[in-house]
Formats: C-alpha cells, structure tokens, sequence
C-alpha cells in the first residue's frame, strides 16, 4: 500500500515537472512581458534595463531550473503584471473557485444521480424524456453560452439574480467565503449551476445506463422473487451497485471541474484562479500562468491517486487479486 | 490605527454631508487596476483609478487645458527652471501636511528604475526646494510640453511613505510587496477605501479635500467585469451605474434603452496603418530588390483605396470620425482645414500603382492586432478587401497584442496596424515617436516603419524647445502636412469610445477614456 503511494507520487513529481517544462516552453510565444509593462510608449533603453532586471535576458533553460528551485519550495516568483508573491495571489483566489468547484460537483452529483435514476426506473414517462433532451442541451451547448443565457433570464429580465461576481464575502482566516452571506449565496447560482451542468448531465446519462443494465441482473431479479419491494430493489440493491463507476467519474470530473472554472469564472467575472489565468495570459505573466497549470496538475494528480484509493477501498475484488497475485 | 483613521474619516465625511444620504457611483470596466503604487506601472486602468486618490502638480480641467492642483501657480523663472508654489493647508488622507519635500520625494520614487512611470519626469534633471511651499524644476532643456508632462506625476506622502516603508517602489528581487501597492495614501478627491482584486474598489469621498467636488458622488464602486457581455448585462440589470469599454455591438441597442444613455466622445486616439516606408527590400513582398512603399504614388495609392466611410458605418457601426491627420480632434496641433480625409477613389489609386510600375500589384503582409483596438481585425480584414480591388494582395496576419507588438519591434513586417493615444494632447508626442528618424531615447521611439524624412526631423526638433506658441503652432502644422503629403502613414479614423450610464447619472465624459468621479452625479 505505502509502496503504491510512493510510486503514485514520484509519477505525480515527473508530471507536475513535465507540465511545468511545458507550460514554461509554450509561454515564450505569448509575447515579451516587458512590452507589456512599459506600454508601447516606453524607451528601448528601458526595455532592456527592466529586461535585465527580470532575469528574462537569461537563455529559457536557466529561467526553467530557477523556476523549479523556486517551487519546490513553494514559492512561484513575482506576477509581472501585478508585481506582488504569486503564491500569495493564487492563495487568495483559491476559495472562490474551490467553493464555485465544490457546489457545482455537489450539484452535478446530487441532481444527475436522481435525474438518473428517474429515467432509468420511468423510462418511458413524458417527463424523462424531456430531461433526456434537456441534458442533451447540457452536453452539447457550450458554457459560456449557458452562462450568457442564465444571466440573461434570471438577472437581466428577471431581475433575481446578480449578473457578476461572488456578493459579500466573510473572511475565516485567509479563507474568504461566500456561504455565510445571502448575497454570497445568491451568487453562487448561477456560476454553479453553469459550471456543473455539463458534469449533471454525464452523471445523469451515467447512472441511467448503468441503472437499466444492473436492473436486468439476475440478483435484481432474485431480489424480486424474494418478494423485496420496489423500494429495496431499487435503491438498496440497484443503486448501490451502480455507484462505482460514478465515483471514478466523478473523482476525475472534479479535477475537470476545478480546471475549466476558467471559462465560468471569465463569463461571471467570479474572482478566482480561472480568472487570474486567463488576465495572465492576456498580459503574458509567466510566472502565473506556470505556477497556475503545476496546481492544476497537482489537483489532477492529487484526485486521481484519491480515486485509486477509493477504488481500492470500495471494490474488494481488486484487494483479492492482489492477494492473489502475491502469492 | 487604521480602523480608527477609517472610523474617524467616515465620521467626518457623515458630518460634513450634513447626515444626507452616501450617492454611489457603481462603475465597470473591463479591467483590473495593477497596483495601488502611483509610481510603479504606466497602465491606463491602474491611472484612471488611482488619479481619484492623488493628485499632480498640475491637471487638466474639463477641456484638457493646464489647471493648478497641488501647486497654486507656477512661473518660469528661465528656459529651463520652473517655480511651482505649492498650495497651502493641503493634507494627505492621513492627515499629514502636504509640502515640498513631498515633491522631492516623489520625484525621487517615480524616477526609481523598478517603475515605469519615469517618462512623465523625462527631460527633469532636478528639483530643488526653495522653500516649505515652492520648488524649482531644472530641466535639460526648454520644454513647451512640460507642464502637460506632469500631470501623471502623482505626489505621495514622504512621511507616510518612510512609516510604512514605501519608500522603494517594488523590489523584484526580494520578493515582497510594498505597503504602498496595496495601499494608497494622496491628497485626492477620494479615498481609497478597499481594494480586491478582480472584485472591487471602493473609493470614499475625502472630506478634507482642498478643492470642491463638481458632482454629488459620495462613493465610488469600481468593478472590473472582464467579459463584454457580461458588463452588459450588469448595466442592463441595474447592477451598476457606468460602463466604460463598451463593445461597439451593443451601442446601438443600449441606445434604444429607455432606462440608460450613451456619452458620446472621441478618444484621443488615431488608428493608422504603417507600411514600411524605408527598408531597401520589402519584406514578405513578392517584389525583389525593392521596396514599392518607397515610392510617394504607391503610398498615395494605398490611402486612396481606403473607402473609410464604409469602415465607419459598417465595422464600427458608426462608431469613428473617419481622419486624414495622425492625431485626433482633441489633440493641440489639430486644424480642421487641414484635416483632409483622402477620397474614396480606386481607379485613380490604380493609375497611380501602373505609373510607379506595380500595374498588377504586388504581395505583402499585413500584421494587425486583434484584442488591443475596437475591432481590430475586422478593419484589418476590410483593408484586405479594399486593397485588393486596386491589385494589391495583402497578407492578413491578426494575432494577440503580444506576439504581434514582438514582429512589430523587430521590424519584422512590411505594415501593421497600430493605434496612437496622445498622453500629452500635443501633436509634438506623436510626431516625436513615430514620424521623427529613430535615433535614442523618445526619438522615433515607436517608428518601427522606418519613417525617416530630413524635413520632419528639422520641424520635430524645432518645436521640441520652441517656446513661442504661435512659431511652435506653425512648426507642428507644417509636420502634420507634410506627414499628411507624404502620405507615410494610413489614418484611418479617429476611435470614438462611449461611456452607457443609467439615466439618472450625469458626467464629464473624458477623451483619455477615464472617469473622474468628482464630475459625476447621481440623482
């Protein structure tokens, strides 16, 4: 167990290594940041004083060791566009868009496992047939769409929901939240609701595959001839059988969640690390944009190595061939 | 301390609104102010804001003309010495008295490398305190512009800065923020109340201030909303007041809303094209061993093909004054009758192309922005079109700023696209940086297309230190014509950015494209 682990986080390193090199090769073709700090009415003398000051004179592979020196431990550097700690800005963002991140996964889990389990028990109602259709719309329609459509409805005809932003926060510490306040609260609806659609609708689409192929087991039917109520069959029996696969998807759409935050967070002008990317790319903030996609793959890597500990956890077969194959 | 230095302002500012009501100004553009240093980042945003919260030497009043501020009068003691006399029983936010050392020591701050303020204090060799209330400026040389040069110098408090220990800008290398980047401290007509980041800033009236607020704006709500439609839909759903960066689709229909209106206003801002006028070889040309934009007919070709009515109504849906002048309307040195838009005449721009000897045209690439100027690449594109209905075969190459402003530096094309806001409303700023011969320093600083023309370096550097103003107005007038006859550039049009408010607010509108909340009112 301790070995897998081990194992699991020394790939987890050559990943985040590999992410970081990457990242820091594609930057070079975002544009010269200097030119963005002195604005195009700047002298070419001080272009090259701030370009020495920086360090970006120095060839690519030696800003790319300094970097990783630097982040191990733990510190990204200094924004060029805001000149303060990276580590310090994306630490600040962090809660928003980890709070945005938990609500829409709960919301996708929760909402896409009843959907699911709905149109998989009335397959043929009316009304499961329209949310077929309607999470076909969540599939296919894109999310800034979405977002531009809910705020449209709900803040601009409606009037009952704000159109930007996270409300009032409360801070616990360096953790800023909005669940305490009903702005903050309020404002959660609409970004969360866009930003897991997506996720609601595989889970649900999910669950009702797995639930119509459990449900034609012979267990299930044993369980009937034994005279079990619906009730029992389907929720204690069916459902429970169908969870596994959903946990794995849903371990790897967190991650999915928390990276493409970046579009809802642009559409609702939500103040986390989605946003702070897509500025810093915009302004070609090195720094940023690298230390942002080595969290990203460590939220990655972090859940998957989680969700193979589950697995292991929730699926005794897996235990047992091991077992086996020791011996 | 600081809570209390808050609870006692807002107590004041209660007791001096006479228990009425706060008036908020809920304001959204399109982006994050950088820092809260006044001397750390030349960036139009991070000025916009933080000219609420303090103040210059001098400013300018509604029309851009030179206005005392923090200095009450100033003369010109020779050339090239200036005396300000520096205004009286002014105080900092933090209550400390204004004086000349505040002026030495800013002046010292803006000029320290790790900024990239220094270009509003170019050509200032030093200043000198005379006394408590008065400083002399020495400069290199005379300065027609000078004046209009400082009202970016923003003064901060020597005394607040040495407690909080601001006085270094920002250290790269130590990496740690100043107190002064997170916190603001002037002299201003607002107080800097929060700020977070991508979030908002909340500016408070100062009830101290020396001067007296123009409008009725008590509180100031700043927030930037990145995405275009959804700063829209923030002002059609009443969540904010203001919006600045309007994109120029929903102009039209924010028009036709019964609940808000439009300020109209040009920017002070010329977008032109550049073709490389002085490369021996053009590049990326499929003409050889020469370059066609050397040519006077060709470059007149290349302004006559341009239909800038149709780029007016159809791609900025009315939203430019099509120009003949590389600077815009507000701008001193402009003159309407000089000011000659070239006709919409293909056939004449073609004869002109078969006398140079280019009959079936030729090839050349086009580079253009395409997220810095209201659309940019669609005007690009419709160039494309237009030059070739006269044979010409441009190469359309639209890229994000960065990478396009990198081939530009490198003369790395053989015309692009560029626009030029005039900092200083005088002719003098963009005729230096892009008609004079590139030499060091502010000369030719951003002529990357090569301009270089004896005659215009003669006039520039004439009215460079011509204090006359009517010789000085002639000077610039002869450059402007003869940039205008030469044809070396392709203006295109003069950018009209409006501001959309709800009905009941009320302001100045500003060609820098900034706000200054101590106009506006909210009924």
């Amino acid at each position: 167990m301790l070995a897998f682990i081990l194992r699991r986080l020394a790939q987890a390193a050559l990943v985040m290594l590999t992410v970081g090199l990457i990242a820091f090769s594609l930057f070079r073709f975002v544009g010269d940041p200097v030119l963005f700090m002195l604005g195009q009415e700047a002298t070419p003398e001080d272009r090259t004083r701030l370009t020495l000051l920086l360090g970006l004179d120095q060839p690519f592979y030696v800003q790319y060791a300094g970097f990783v020196a630097r982040a191990v431990q733990g510190e990204f550097g200094i924004s060029l566009r805001q000149v303060r700690p990276v580590s310090g800005m994306i630490l600040e963002r962090l809660p928003a868009t980890l709070e945005l991140a938990l609500v829409a996964a709960v919301l996708a889990l929760v909402a896409g496992i009843v959907m699911g389990v709905y149109t998989a028990l009335r397959r043929n109602s009316w009304f499961s047939q329209a949310l077929l259709a309607l999470s076909l719309i969540g599939v296919s329609l894109p999310t800034f769409l979405i977002g531009i459509l809910l705020i449209l409805v709900f803040a601009v005809l409606l009037g009952w929901l704000p159109s930007f932003g996270r409300g009032e926060t409360v801070d616990l510490g360096w953790w800023s939240t909005g669940f305490l306040t009903a702005s903050g609260l309020k404002a959660l609806i609409l970004p969360s609701i866009t930003l897991g659609l997506f996720q609601m609708t595989l889970i649900q689409r999910l669950v009702r595959t797995e639930m119509l192929e459990v449900l034609r087991t012979d267990y299930i039917k044993f369980a009937r001839a034994r005279g079990l109520s619906d009730r029992a069959v389907h929720f204690r029996h069916a459902l429970k059988n169908t969870l596994v696969p959903v946990i794995t998807i849903t371990g790897l759409q967190l991650g999915a969640i928390i990276a493409f935050a970046i579009i809802t967070e642009t559409v609702f002008q939500w103040p986390g690390m989605g946003l702070l990317f897509i500025q810093s790319v915009q302004f070609a903030d090195i720094p940023v944009m690298a230390a942002y996609l080595c969290l990203i793959a460590l939220f990655f890597v972090v859940i998957n190595l989680v969700v193979d500990l589950l697995y292991y956890a929730v699926d005794p077969r897996l235990r047992i061939d091991r077992a086996a194959a020791a011996h | 301390m600081k809570l209390k230095h808050w609870l006692f302002a807002a107590l004041a500012a209660f007791a001096a609104s006479g228990a009425a009501q706060a008036v908020t100004l809920k304001w959204a553009a399109q982006n994050d102010v950088l820092t809260l240093d006044p001397h750390s980042q030349n960036h139009a945003t991070t000025i916009s804001l933080l000219q609420h919260a303090y103040e210059p030497l001098v400013r300018y009043d509604k029309k851009f003309q030179v206005e005392p501020a923090l200095a009450a009068s100033w003369q010109q003691v020779s050339p090239t010495q200036w005396r300000f006399n520096l205004r009286k029983n002014v105080k900092f936010h933090d209550g400390s008295p204004f004086s000349a050392d505040d002026v030495l020591f800013s002046f010292d701050r803006i000029r320290q490398p790790q900024g990239t303020m220094q270009p509003y204090v170019t050509g200032v060799t030093g200043v000198k305190k005379v006394d408590d209330h008065t400083v002399d400026f020495t400069l290199a040389g005379p300065n027609p512009v000078f004046l209009r040069n400082l009202v970016v110098f923003h003064i901060m408090s020597k005394t607040w800065a040495a407690k909080t220990k601001s006085e270094k800008i920002q250290d790269y290398k130590a990496n740690e923020t100043t107190f002064a980047s997170r916190n603001a401290n002037g002299t201003g007509a607002y107080l800097i109340k929060s700020w977070e980041p991508d979030k908002r800033i909340v500016l408070a009236a100062n009830p101290n201030w020396w001067d007296k607020r123009e409008g009725n704006v008590t509180e100031v709500i700043y927030t930037p909303i990145k995405a275009d439609a959804t700063r829209i839909a923030a002002l059609l759903s009443g969540d904010v007041d203001l919006v600045t960066d309007l994109p120029t689709q929903d102009v039209a229909r924010l028009r036709q809303d019964a609940k808000l209106k439009i300020l109209d206003g040009a920017e002070n801002r010329t977008i032109f094209i550049a073709p490389d006028v002085g490369s021996a070889e053009l590049k990326y040309a499929d003409v050889k061993g020469k370059n066609p934009f050397k040519d006077l007919r060709v470059r007149r070709a290349l302004n006559l093909a341009v239909d800038r009515e149709s780029i007016r109504r159809v791609t900025m849906r009315g939203l430019s004054i099509p120009g003949g002048l590389m600077i815009a309307p507000n701008v001193h040195g402009y003159a309407q009758d000089i000011d000659r838009v070239p006709p919409f005449d293909p056939d004449g721009a073609k004869k002109l192309l078969a006398e140079a000897g280019y009959a079936n045209g030729f090839e050349f690439t086009l580079n253009c922005p395409n997220n810095r100027y209201v659309n940019d690449e669609e005007i690009c594109q419709a160039l494309v079109a237009m030059w070739a209905r006269i044979g010409l075969r441009a190469r359309l190459v639209a890229e994000n700023m960065g990478p396009f402003i990198a081939k530009v530096q490198n003369f790395d094309t053989s015309a692009y696209m560029l626009g030029w806001g005039v900092a200083t409303f005088d002719a003098l700023y963009m005729l230096q940086a892009l008609a004079r011969t590139r030499t060091t320093g502010a000369d030719g600083s951003f002529n990357f297309s090569r301009v270089s023309d004896a005659k215009l370096d003669q006039l520039i550097d004439a009215m460079k230190v011509e204090m006359d103003a009517k010789k000085r107005d002639a000077l610039i007038r002869d450059a402007l014509i003869t940039v205008r006859d030469q044809h070396y550039f392709v203006p295109l049009h003069y950018q009209l950015r409006p501001w959309a408010m709800k009905k009941n607010v009320a302001t100045v509108y500003r060609a820098n494209d900034a706000p200054e909340s101590r106009f506006a009112r909210v009924d």
